[in-house]
């Protein structure tokens, strides 16, 4: 179906995905984007398996409570601040 | 290339667990749930034995991330709902009758995986069971409404969104709010701003929000209620008992506080978190509270908290109308850390260790009275904390435990204690409470009773006297040329009055009818009725009697020369032989009557193996009476045979027959028996030892199972809908016989060289018997002595003291204390409290080591028996290296010597990448080596020198008469010298 405003409709679709799937990816994304996002799906992913989650506090020793909390905590910010946003950027 | 593999023994960690009726039993019995990872299991709690049994234990096929019991507004059952990595929401109950759970929703809503956005993490229910929040770690939240249809089962609705972006979850808790609309309460932070902001000003400036969502049953929608900044950061939230029985709201489990919050007038209760009085910790250290419970009656709450160190805290709530006024903090008692609490009405508390075994106590009060208790109306200041001192169990009292072997970190198998078998030794545990665990595959048994017999006994039987007995009267020992009769009591004790012949050697004997004994030895059958009358069969002249079977009516024997005579109980109790003698080709090496089915008089079928390498099936039918059936063959001549009635999974039906046969040359073979026509079908095989296989019936949970013994003996029975056959952990038995007393219902008598045994198996179902020997630290790494039964063990403790320096500190803080003193009778004060402080010393196993600041490392290595567990030799390293890798090298230049080569870490800090080097606690990152010289006969090892290295060492390994060692992107070979290793080339 070619329909008139299918360039808009994909656009769109693209839309509608980077706001059900966080993390997803675009075109203008930036270094420091991508890495925060690639952090935070790594500590959700650890502090969600119950043996990821007891192998840390094992190393840490630290309580999986205290691991976990620290893991969401981490998640926070994980790559310090972002970095200034050149005024060129804003489209 | 396809790889199998066998699960020999499940997850032993538990990581969520929740009480419940789940069963449908009597309000106070409740159970247990469990997720241990992959399987869930449901575990009951027998309250005369105080044992925890395991009821159920299935495979999910997943990983289990959050479990929650639920029932629904007047119901009497708790269901269970499981969040999981499937990306769907599972509602489960549990059928007491098949055992198992079974599914009743399933409702899909995201892809699979633990993933960052997908729910599963966090579930949570309105206390009234109307509705469900399961959450995501990020953003995602989704409420289902339950309910019951028509016919009154459940029912959930579709999925209503409460997701909010760029926002982090921390606990997710339904409010109990009686029966208004369900709210649920979670604890937030919005990263958004952070995000945007260059200068990351705004990533310190936002809190954490206490959020409240409320489904509005009418409209049919969650909306965001209420959101609330937090001044601490909280990681845990415990619903208050709302409705009638409470004021409702949450308490926030904060860094340091706890806090009582709700929506409406109140204002915010806040109690510090109390600390350990004088405890050698990182003062900069927050407190966390990392699991919780809550007990609730009718007319009053409490809910338990535990603190990391695993201080237990009592917290209760005073109330004024609605409004809460003040909360108590109160110390309970101190139990293992715990990712679970549940606590039972029938009084117990279910402590799900985070690491290593799980607990159970009963409460034996409620820790009233004495002090040790604070109260939010103390007004505790912006910076003041309470202290406390821990003390031994004092409320609760340990009943059962069940075994953990999580977290497992290194492990060896092999027969290095030189046992015949394999051993497993497993490093286990973290901390002070670690362990090296043995594990033999075998059931544990626990003995009752052990006592020596005059001579060497042949075989053992126990007898009822009266059909009606529940338990058994007399053991008969057989000797060589005795028998020996012994009554069963308060005390085992020899019988004079039980009719057996004791001048003779048995070979068998039974109760037989409703009153009477029976007794077969070589040269008859001695038959004694209850008024001690005695009607005795002799055996033909020259003839032999040389094996027999008995049960409650009949009786077969077999004479010498292959000759089968048959007899049956008559109506008026005598015994009959039957007209006709049966000859077989071959003399009969074994035999056996089936099982009486229900609603008949007599076995169907005799079955008997011949030392002509065959077992056939006769007829007792009296049509066709001593007709042969069907024959089996074998390949070598038979030892012991026993058939088995297996009753079918839901107990109704006809039961299978089951054929066992013991071989002479150690193999167990097992058949199906048609129960009709006799045919042999469906023959498995199993080697069990090196000698014949003798088969004795014993009683397992209400069961039939066999008892086997060859050069090793062996249980196989039926537990959780399958057959087991293990071998038992336990000194080799010759002979055994079932044993029912008032004090150990299903036990075994058994023989076992000239000692008579009574031994029951306790630890069903599970393949390894343990053995623990402590350590003081988290065990890393393991070696084998390469000829001794001894091991080296590396141990090692991030954030944690050495023996030397918890010394110095604790010498540090009786000065500082005797310091302070201005006057004299301060200074003689202070001088008593110093002393105390010096020799104070918690028993690290029970209360935890103390914690020291990051970076901060403890290590040590020990030489440890296989077989006794002591401790040959100990090494403690400096405060602040870190054992890492462990390797017995052969130095080409020592050939007669094993060295024992240690690599460390000094100074290490894990994350490094987060700690700035222009910290004023920074020290330069290197490594080292130490090694040791072991002793050829594995007694000790001795510190020979400490070689440097540039970084810390990652691997070392023996090659070629050197060791090749591992740190950073280096390998560097060492050679042996007189000072320290010496370098010998490196890759470049």
């Amino acid at each position: 179906m070619a329909l008139p405003g299918e360039r808009f409709h994909v656009l769109a679709q693209l839309e509608h995905l980077q706001s059900k799937y966080t993390g997803t990816g675009h075109a203008d994304m930036n270094r420091h984007e991508w890495v925060v996002n690639q952090h935070r799906d790594t500590r959700a992913f650890q502090m969600s398996h119950p043996g990821m989650n007891t192998y840390i506090a094992v190393v840490e020793n630290e309580s999986r409570a205290r691991t976990r909390f620290n893991l969401i905590n981490r998640m926070i910010q994980p790559c310090g601040p972002p970095p200034e946003k050149h005024p060129l950027d804003d489209a | 290339m396809h790889l199998y593999n066998l699960t020999l023994q499940g997850q032993t960690a538990i990581n969520q667990a929740i009480q419940g009726n789940f069963s449908g039993l009597p309000k106070s019995q409740q159970e247990i749930v469990v997720g241990r990872g992959s399987a869930l299991e449901l575990l009951q709690l027998d309250t005369v034995t105080g044992k925890i049994k395991v009821m159920c234990h299935q495979d999910i096929f997943g990983i289990v991330r959050s479990l929650l019991a639920f029932r629904l507004t007047a119901g009497t059952r708790d269901f269970i709902a499981v969040g999981s990595d499937s990306g769907r929401i599972v509602i489960l109950q549990y059928n007491p009758e098949k055992t198992c759970f079974e599914r009743l929703h399933q409702e899909t809503f995201g892809k699979t995986g633990c993933r960052r956005i997908v729910p599963g993490h966090y579930l949570a229910g309105d206390p009234r069971g109307r509705a469900l929040m399961i959450g995501a770690v990020e953003r995602q939240k989704l409420v289902y409404i339950m309910n019951r249809d028509a016919e009154a089962h459940l029912t959930i609705s579709s999925p209503l969104e409460a997701h909010k972006q760029h926002t982090l979850c921390y606990a997710m808790v339904g409010i109990d709010v009686g029966f208004e609309n369900p709210t649920f309460a979670c604890l937030e932070f919005d990263y958004e701003d952070a995000d945007n902001d260059p200068t990351g000003e705004a990533a310190k400036r936002t809190q954490q929000t206490l959020t409240f969502y409320e489904l509005d049953l009418g409209l049919n929608h969650v909306v965001r209620k209420y959101a609330e900044p937090l001044t601490d950061p909280g990681n845990l939230l415990i619903a208050v008992p709302g409705g009638n029985e409470g004021p409702s709201g949450v308490i926030v489990c904060c860094e340091n506080y706890i806090v009582y919050k709700n929506l409406g007038d109140q204002p915010d209760i806040r109690c510090p978190i109390p600390r350990r009085r004088n405890e050698l910790d990182d003062a900069d250290r927050t407190m966390l509270i990392i699991a919780t419970a809550t007990h609730k009656t009718k007319n009053m709450f409490f809910f338990l908290i535990q603190a990391e160190n695993g201080d237990i805290f009592k917290v209760t709530l005073e109330t004024d109308e609605d409004l809460v006024t003040e909360m108590k903090l109160k110390y309970f008692d101190t139990v293992p850390p715990a990712n679970a609490l549940c606590i039972l009405k029938a009084g117990f508390l279910f402590v799900a260790a985070e690491f290593g075994n799980h607990e159970l106590y009963q409460i034996a009060s409620l820790g009233e009275g004495g002090d040790d208790e604070f109260s939010s109306a103390m007004g505790f200041g912006e910076n003041d904390a309470a202290f406390f001192e821990p003390h031994e169990l004092r409320s609760l009292i340990p009943i059962d435990s069940m075994d953990s072997l999580s977290p497992l970190t290194d492990a060896v198998i092999g027969d290095i204690a030189r046992e015949d078998a394999a051993q497993l030794f497993t490093l286990v545990g973290r901390g002070a409470r670690s362990h090296m665990k043995v594990l033999r595959n075998g059931l544990e048994i626990s003995e009752m009773a052990v006592s020596d017999l005059p001579g060497n006994p042949n075989a053992v039987w126990t007898v009822k006297k009266n059909i009606e007995d529940q338990y058994d009267s007399y053991i008969v020992v057989s000797f060589v040329n005795a028998t020996l009769t012994l009554t069963i009591g308060d005390t085992v004790e020899e019988a004079s009055d039980s009719g057996f012949l004791p001048t003779t050697p048995t070979i068998g004997c039974s109760m037989i009818g409703d009153d009477s004994l029976v007794q077969i030895y070589s040269e008859g059958i001695r038959h004694i009725r209850a008024d001690k009358r005695i009607n005795e069969w002799k055996a033909p002249p020259r003839r032999q009697i040389v094996k027999c079977a008995v049960n409650r009516r009949q009786v077969a024997v077999a004479l010498s020369g292959g000759e089968l005579v048959y007899f049956e109980l008559d109506l008026n109790g005598t015994l009959n032989e039957f007209t006709e003698r049966k000859l077989f080709n071959a003399d009969i090496a074994c035999m056996t009557f089936s099982e009486i089915s229900e609603g008949e008089l007599n076995s169907r079928f005799l079955a008997l193996g011949t030392v002509d390498n065959a077992v056939r099936i006769i007829s007792l039918d009296p049509n066709d009476m001593l007709m042969p059936l069907s024959t089996q063959n074998l390949p070598c001549p038979p030892e012991s045979i026993l058939l088995i009635d297996t009753p079918n999974e839901d107990g109704k039906g006809v039961a299978s027959v089951h054929l066992n046969i013991g071989l002479q040359n150690g193999c167990l073979f097992r058949n199906t028996v048609d129960n009709v026509t006799g045919a042999i079908m469906d023959t498995r095989t199993r080697y069990l030892g090196t000698r014949p296989v003798k088969l004795f019936k014993v009683q397992v949970q209400g069961r039939s199972a066999i008892l086997c013994t060859s050069s090793r003996s062996w249980l196989l029975y039926h537990f959780q809908r399958r057959f087991h056959l293990t071998p038992l952990s336990y000194a080799n038995l010759e002979y055994a016989a079932s044993f029912c007393s008032n004090q150990c219902a299903e036990g075994v008598v058994a023989i076992s060289a000239s000692t008579l045994r009574i031994i029951a198996a306790e630890k069903l179902g599970v393949a390894f018997n343990v053995q623990s020997f402590e350590h003081k630290m988290t065990p890393r790494r393991i070696a084998v002595h390469p000829t001794m039964p001894c091991l080296v063990v590396i141990e090692t403790d991030h954030a944690a003291y050495t023996e030397v320096t918890k010394g110095l500190k604790r010498n540090q803080m009786a000065q500082d204390v005797e310091e302070m003193a201005s006057d004299e009778t301060e200074a003689a004060l202070a001088r008593e409290i110093a002393t105390n402080l010096r020799e104070r010393k918690l028993d690290e196993r029970v209360f935890g080591a103390p914690r020291a600041g990051y970076g901060k490392w403890a290590s040590a290595i020990s030489l440890v028996s296989a077989i006794t567990g002591e401790k040959h030799s100990h090494f403690e390293l400096p405060q602040n290296e870190n054992a890492k890798c462990l390797a017995l090298v052969q130095f080409s230049k020592h050939p007669d010597a094993v060295m024992v080569l240690v690599g460390c870490g000094v100074n290490e800090i894990l994350n490094s990448s987060e700690v700035e080097p222009s910290d004023s606690n920074y020290r330069p990152v290197r490594g080292c080596v130490y090694t040791f010289h072991l002793s050829p006969n594995g007694d000790r090892f001795d510190f020979l020198h400490r070689t440097e290295t540039p970084l810390p060492v990652g691997a070392i390994h023996d090659f070629r008469g050197m060791a090749l060692v591992g740190f950073g992107k280096f390998l560097r070979m060492y050679d042996i010298g007189q000072k320290k290793l010496l370098a010998k080339c490196e890759n470049k």
